[in-house]
């Protein structure tokens, strides 16, 4: 198969381990020919991170708190200081109190619901601005430009058990993703979310009763069964590449057909909490 | 050693990257062999996908040596 990143290169933020549905797409982008730089917050993940740079060939990592503004332009200015440009970013980033993420959103209190947004949906706004300007403008040929891919859920859209502020949180970011395309899509820079599927990473397990989640939707997505970082990263690897040349602003949905469905399948079983 | 205790040590060993001697049941995750946070949590993951168990965010709380895991799966695997 013909290399669909070659001659690209990209930031990816957010990875945490090889269940992250970061990683997924950061091995597809590989595999097919880009060049990876990644950020990450903190020494804990910074131990974490760099070792799976290493396996995809990149040393290019640094330390990036998005709630941070003047860290952001530190990193990148980091960024900046070996790549001239980039091509994309992938923004794998959100972040709530856990103890908000059972219960109910009734409860959210201010703090908790100013730092969710902060960095799980306006912390895109203030990358795109920064990545904008690494990408080069567009050419009268059609080169030039760029696209950046953030993560969300289904959350946004509909309630989910215990997912509270960070559904608010995600439904702005949906909708962050659409001003953001209309403002760069001039520039040829395309914005585009993939609603994943539920997935057991690091994140997932700060949402009480994930494991209902997952076997709810394994029971019944029209596919019936959960989707992987393998699946994510197909999408991204789409997303991020010129095969969406034309698709800027979308919600991509990788959730083996879950939004589609109404109500229980009837060959799903009854399930209780666990 | 029982199965699930060498299995358990199979684990920590090759997630934390520690010598097998130092996996003794007496052993502090974080205190004894220099586990974070989250290998807490990716730990937790790893038995939970070995052994077909679930466990819980409270009981994963209590869950501070590696016998206290050996002790938790051996009392709830299938």
């Amino acid at each position: 198969m013909s290399k669909l990143m070659a001659g690209k290169r990209g930031l990816i933020m957010g990875l945490a381990n090889d269940k992250s549905l970061a990683w997924g797409i950061a091995q597809k982008l590989a595999e097919h020919g880009a060049e990876l730089a990644f950020s990450y917050q903190g020494d804990a993940l910074a131990k974490r991170v760099v070792p799976l740079a290493e396996q995809l060939g990149s040393n290019f990592c640094f330390d990036c708190d998005v709630s941070d503004m003047a860290a952001l332009d530190r990193a990148f200015d980091t960024l900046k200081d070996r790549w001239e440009t980039i091509d994309f970013v992938v923004h794998a980033i959100g972040f709530s109190d856990k103890n908000e993420l059972r219960g109910k959103y009734v409860d959210t209190s201010l703090d908790n619901f100013i730092m969710t947004m902060n960095i799980s949906a306006y912390s895109l706004v203030a990358v795109a601005q920064r990545a904008a300007r690494m990408m080069k403008p567009l050419g009268e040929d059609g080169t030039g430009g760029g696209s950046i891919v953030t993560l969300s859920y289904y959350g946004a859209e509909k309630v989910v058990p215990h997912y509270n502020v960070m559904g608010v949180a995600k439904a702005a970011l949906e909708t962050s993703v659409k001003y953001l395309a209309n403002d760069l899509g001039p520039d040829g820079i395309r914005v585009n979310a993939l609603s994943a599927g539920p997935i057991k990473t690091l994140a997932a397990s700060g949402i009480g009763d994930f494991r209902y989640i997952l076997k709810w939707n394994e029971l019944n997505s029209p596919l019936r069964r959960n989707v992987t970082i393998e699946d994510v990263g197909g999408a991204g690897l789409y997303l991020l590449s010129d095969l969406a040349s034309g698709v800027t602003g979308e919600v991509h949905h990788v959730d083996a057909g879950y939004h589609l469905v109404g109500m229980k399948q009837e060959d799903a079983p009854d399930i209780a909490l666990s | 050693m029982s199965d699930t205790a060498e299995r358990v040590q199979k684990i920590v060993v090759e997630h934390l990257g520690v010598e097998a001697d130092k996996v003794t049941q007496d052993a502090s995750f974080i205190d004894d062999l220099g586990a974070d946070s989250l290998d807490i949590v990716e730990l937790v993951m790893a038995f939970e996908e070995e052994f077909g168990v679930e466990i819980p965010d409270d009981a994963a709380e209590k869950i501070t040596t590696v016998g206290d895991a050996t002790k938790y799966i051996e009392e709830h695997k299938g």
